[in-house]
């Protein structure tokens, strides 16, 4: 193809997407289009099943049998979003085997939050309430983002996702409508899971790399700051509910802006997280790389079962 | 050992309701048609979201190329007289 | 406690599905693959709402100010009655199948009988459980199948399971003294009756397999009777911890 060809068949495909139609695995994109979102959609599926390993370690304490089962249905819930993302990706012409070998090789990133650990049961309300209600602020515009496959599967995360947040928030709710234990229990786990937090919703826009080109093929609908704008506008009231305090000296409602100010985030932290040097950078991948490799006789007897049976279906066929 | 194969890729169709067609839900991995059922059992339908699933290798499905999509799809939008608007009746006819 | 044979008797179904769910909860995340990772957390999701029930129906018999998590967390391991079978660990894969499908025929012919009982409880819990478990058997058949059947390796790995859990098997058939007095009164189950049964299947799946029907005959009991395995601590250990740290509240 000329490169003026290209060229046009580019600018088609820009309107399109201006005029918010949806682009289908089959329909002809640029290179640069199938690469980003290769990389963002298994950027999120790796996410969700690192994300999985903070709040699995708390399945078998779960101190109520209630809260066991909702735990193990949330994090069961994680799974099956990053089966819909990675099928997702995989629509775009590369399999997921070969999206797991970007991720235990350290080449493919996910969110930096899942490094930090879970060490008291607050952590499983603070994650809850925190983690993913950050994520539904960015997610939810995902939902009508320009590439079919991955809206489709975000309407459906998304769907899912509210009971996350609800459950955690009830977590923390009935942490601190209880003994002076569990309320320092919930402060505890909200002074240590509140940064991290605000991180996870990207680096200021001023470092950020991808936003613009993301604009466009809305794989983004607002800047990371307005949407970290948007988290604490609406997370400082529901702390404020529980009756525990956000560790931030600076933060202050602005009657000017009607908005929260806030103090300075410590992006150095998010950048030695981000790099591979965070408490449980090491574990999360451990964990991964060992169910994948103690996996592998599994998935290949299942495998050479099916290829035998099939054989035996073919014999009986003729 | 034999060369390794990774479980192919799936394509699940679930109907929500009697009465409703199968419609498509997105894809899994499993390694036989059995596994594949089963496996879209509790990854689609854990919300009580079907009575009904197919599952089909994705590898079986023949897709319409988008290239072709003048010659295959837009003769069919100038056939208007296949559509009831097409006709026009009297008012006073009713019910048609 | 007035009914205290009735209460025995239900702890003695209740525990395993308990204990079961709880080993199956800590796979979550590290298994073979997102599918199977799905499937194994629905089946641990079953047996935590049978557990529920079941509880929540003997805290109400108890006849005490008791709760369906005060009976789940706050009891001594003597007084856990669930079989030696379902403690055993994840060693790998072969061994979560093996003794999935192990118990899975056992507890469906147990659930086909409870539908009869005379309790009415029991036996709405046991139509709901029943449902459930039939999938759940038929999940671990088939892995049973492509793992003995699949390749040499899986071959020596299942089987390496099933004779290793094999010596469990014989304790599902014994009667403990609640469920004799239960049989009595038509509300529980007469589990030796079905143990023939229960072999003729399980050797049928094997042998479908490619699995040798293990021949051992000596057998390990005592779960039932509260004697358990070393591994039972631990078990507890990490299911009672938040209750004994922090007793006396609610979560
Ligand atoms: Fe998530
Ligand atoms: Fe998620
Ligand atoms: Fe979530």
């Amino acid at each position: 193809m000329s490169e003026k060809n290209i060229k046009n068949l580019e600018e088609i495909f820009e309107a399109r997407i201006a005029r918010d139609e949806k682009i289908e695995p089959k329909d002809w994109m640029p290179e640069k289009y199938r690469q980003t979102h290769i990389r963002q959609i298994s950027q999120h599926a790796h996410s969700e099943i690192i994300g999985m390993l903070p709040e699995g370690n708390w399945i078998t304490r779960a101190p109520s049998l209630r809260r066991k089962a909702a735990l193990l249905a949330k994090v069961q819930d994680e799974a099956g979003h990053g089966l819909y993302l990675y099928s997702a990706c995989e629509t775009l012409g590369i399999s997921r085997d070969e999206l797991y070998e970007q991720l235990h090789s350290g080449k493919a990133k996910y969110s930096s939050i899942f490094n930090y650990p879970t060490i008291t049961w607050a952590d499983m309300g603070a994650i809850g309430w925190l983690v993913d209600g950050a994520a539904i602020i960015n997610q939810v515009p995902l939902c009508n983002t320009s590439f079919g496959p991955y809206a489709r599967a975000m309407v459906r995360v998304c769907k899912e996702e509210s009971f996350h947040q609800r459950q955690g928030f009830e977590i923390m709710l009935t942490l601190c409508r209880g003994s002076e234990e569990q309320k320092a229990m919930a402060q505890d786990a909200l002074n240590r899971w509140w940064w991290p937090s605000l991180m996870m919703l990207g680096p200021t826009d001023a470092e950020s790399v991808h936003t613009e080109q993301s604009m466009k093929w809305k794989l983004k609908r607002k800047s990371n700051d307005e949407l970290r704008q948007q988290f604490i506008d609406q997370t400082v009231p529901q702390a404020d509910l529980l009756g525990i305090t956000v560790p931030d000296p600076d933060l202050k409602w602005n009657e000017e802006t009607g908005h929260y100010d806030f103090g300075e985030i410590d992006w150095d932290e998010f950048w030695q997280v981000v790099k591979g040097h965070g408490p449980c950078n090491k574990e999360r991948m451990n964990a991964r790389v060992n169910a994948w490799n103690n996996g592998e006789w599994v998935r290949d007897a299942a495998m050479a079962y099916a290829e035998k049976n099939a054989n035996k279906k073919v014999a009986k066929a003729s | 050992m034999t060369e390794k194969r990774n479980w192919p890729l799936w394509e699940i169709f679930v109907r929500s309701k009697n009465g409703l067609e199968h419609r498509h839900f997105g894809s899994l991995h499993a390694a036989d048609a059995e596994m594949a059922l089963e496996n879209a059992r509790d990854v689609y339908t854990r919300r009580n979201e079907g009575v009904s699933i197919w599952v089909v290798e994705s590898k079986h499905i023949t897709a319409s190329n988008p290239e072709q999509n003048g010659e295959m799809f837009e003769p069919a939008q100038d056939k208007v007289y296949r559509h009831p608007t097409f006709y026009d009746l009297p008012d006073e006819v009713k019910h048609m | 406690m007035k009914n205290q044979n009735l209460y025995n008797y239900i702890l003695t179904i209740a525990d395993n599905s308990l204990i079961l769910a709880q080993r199956l909860g800590e796979l979550c995340g590290h298994g073979p693959n997102l599918e199977t990772d799905i499937a194994l957390t629905n089946i641990s999701l079953d047996l935590l709402g049978q557990t529920r029930s079941y509880y929540q129906y003997a805290a109400k018999i108890s006849g005490e100010d008791k709760t369906e998590d005060d009976i789940a967390f706050l009891r001594i391991e003597r007084e856990y009655k669930n079989c030696l079978l379902v403690e055993q660990p994840n060693t790998h894969f072969g061994y979560v199948i093996g003794r999935q499908f192990l118990f899975d025929v056992y507890h469906f012919m147990l659930m086909e009988k409870l539908q009869n009982s005379k309790d009415e409880t029991l036996t709405a819990i046991a139509k709901k459980s029943i449902k459930e478990v039939s999938y759940h058997k038929r999940f671990s058949s088939d892995w049973i199948k492509r793992l003995g059947d699949g390749t040499e390796e899986s071959n020596v790995k299942m089987q390496e399971a099933i004779d290793d859990l094999w010596r469990y098997t014989d304790e599902l058939f014994l009667m403990t003294e609640a469920e004799k007095i239960m049989v009595k009164e038509g509300i529980g189950i007469d589990v030796s009756s079905f143990k023939e049964k229960y072999y003729e299947e399980v050797a049928e799946v094997l042998k479908d397999a490619t699995l040798n029907v293990p021949e051992n005959k000596y057998f390990t009991k005592g779960g039932k009777e509260g004697v358990h395995t070393e591994h039972m601590g631990y078990i507890l250990a990490d299911l009672q911890y938040m209750q004994r740290t922090y007793p006396n509240m609610t979560w």
